[in-house]
């Protein structure tokens, strides 16, 4: 059993490109569709838990999965046959990598590179805004749907970012508490 | 620096990086460039963003990646070690308490709304990072560079492409660039 389910979790860490939510099918068909670790509707409740907690959603089917069918020994299992495909493939990129970058053939490579890399977190970064910004997730222009308080938290964390020099943690938590104060008494 | 305090700090920020990156990996990378390029200059800009393309491109979830290769770039082998485990712990240590009292997690409006004020704060961070590296991208004066980054935009965010294909897309186009200027 914690032979299969760390071949399981391997395959995940090792299939799973893109990061995120390209990786919810392929957990769902190892855990929920092959194995029957754990039924769609627990699935589900993952699947929310992972929205609201820190950390990457395959990291955290390892350790729900894991706990449930075999204790904190089986958690633990799953996660490094999780993180096992990563360390090792990731680890010999970044050598090749060190080892090579003065190369100019690479350098005119990774130069053509760094804009693409810069606009995929930029995109990432929109698609929390909108999501922060209107009610139901998607671009509306109905005043109803647009989320005022949340646009000024994010201008008042925007200026604090630039302005001071307070850790971005802290600016994180502080606009999760003014959206508490807002939603209590505003 | 010494090695042993390169560990111990890599293990610190790593760890305190995980435990509050909500919403997926490219907040993470985001968060670490703030700390490694800005704060403690252990590592400069540019290799920075290829760290993320290694990070971004590779199988698995980005924050590991991301943690691997700043990992192995601080501290070798050892480095790896140490932020993979840093990275773990937190998301393992959450979900555990989780799972025992997920009912009342679930249902508290206090949660709630902390968790979606947060979103506009991680939203805040990655925006500020990136009109920085937007800026040292529009100071190369470069209009390939620049329409890479236009077309790239428009293929993540509004056609929805996996961000895999578009580095794989860049990679070739680097390649074939490469081979130009310097007459293969």
């Amino acid at each position: 059993m914690i032979i299969a389910l760390i071949l399981s979790f391997i395959q995940i860490g090792l299939f799973s490109f893109g990061g995120g939510y390209a990786a919810i099918p392929l957990i769902q068909g190892q855990i929920v569709d092959l194995h029957h670790w754990l039924s769609m509707t627990e699935f589900t409740d993952l699947i929310t838990i992972s929205q609201m907690t820190p950390g990457p959603i395959a990291i955290n089917a390892a350790t729900f999965v894991g706990l449930k069918i075999y204790g904190v020994l089986g958690s633990l299992a799953a996660t490094v046959g999780c993180v096992l495909p990563s360390c090792i493939i990731v680890t010999i990129i970044a050598k090749v990598y060190l080892k090579y970058r003065d190369m100019a053939f690479l350098q005119v490579v990774l130069k053509v590179l760094r804009p693409a890399v810069i606009a995929m977190i930029a995109s990432a970064g929109i698609s929390i805004l909108i999501t922060a910004f209107f009610n139901g997730g998607t671009i509306s222009a109905d005043v109803n749907n647009i989320k005022f308080d949340m646009i000024a938290i994010f201008i008042l964390c925007v200026v604090l970012l630039k302005k001071t020099k307070f850790n971005p943690i802290l600016i994180m938590v502080l606009a999760g508490v003014l959206k508490v104060i807002s939603g209590y008494w505003l | 620096m010494r090695k042993k305090d390169v560990l111990i700090k890599l293990f610190l920020s790593t760890l305190s990086l995980s435990a509050f990156t909500f919403g997926g990996g490219y907040v993470i990378v985001t968060l670490m460039k703030k700390k490694f390029v800005d704060e403690y200059h252990w590592i400069e800009e540019n290799e920075m963003i290829d760290l993320i393309a290694i990070a971004q491109s590779s199988p698995g979830a980005i924050a590991v990646n991301g943690s691997i290769v700043i990992g192995y770039k601080l501290a070798g082998y050892l480095g790896v070690i140490v932020a993979v485990i840093a990275t773990v712990i937190p998301p393992f240590v959450i979900i555990s308490l989780i799972s025992v009292c997920y009912e009342i997690v679930k249902t508290n409006p206090f949660v709630a709304l902390m968790l979606e004020g947060m979103q506009a704060g991680v939203g805040a961070v990655i925006m500020v990072v990136v009109y920085d590296m937007v800026v040292d991208i529009i100071k190369e004066k470069s209009v390939f560079l620049l329409s890479i980054m236009i077309i790239a935009f428009i293929c993540a965010c509004i056609l929805n492409i996996n961000v895999v294909y578009i580095v794989l897309a860049c990679l070739v186009i680097g390649i074939i660039t490469a081979a130009l200027k310097l007459r293969f």
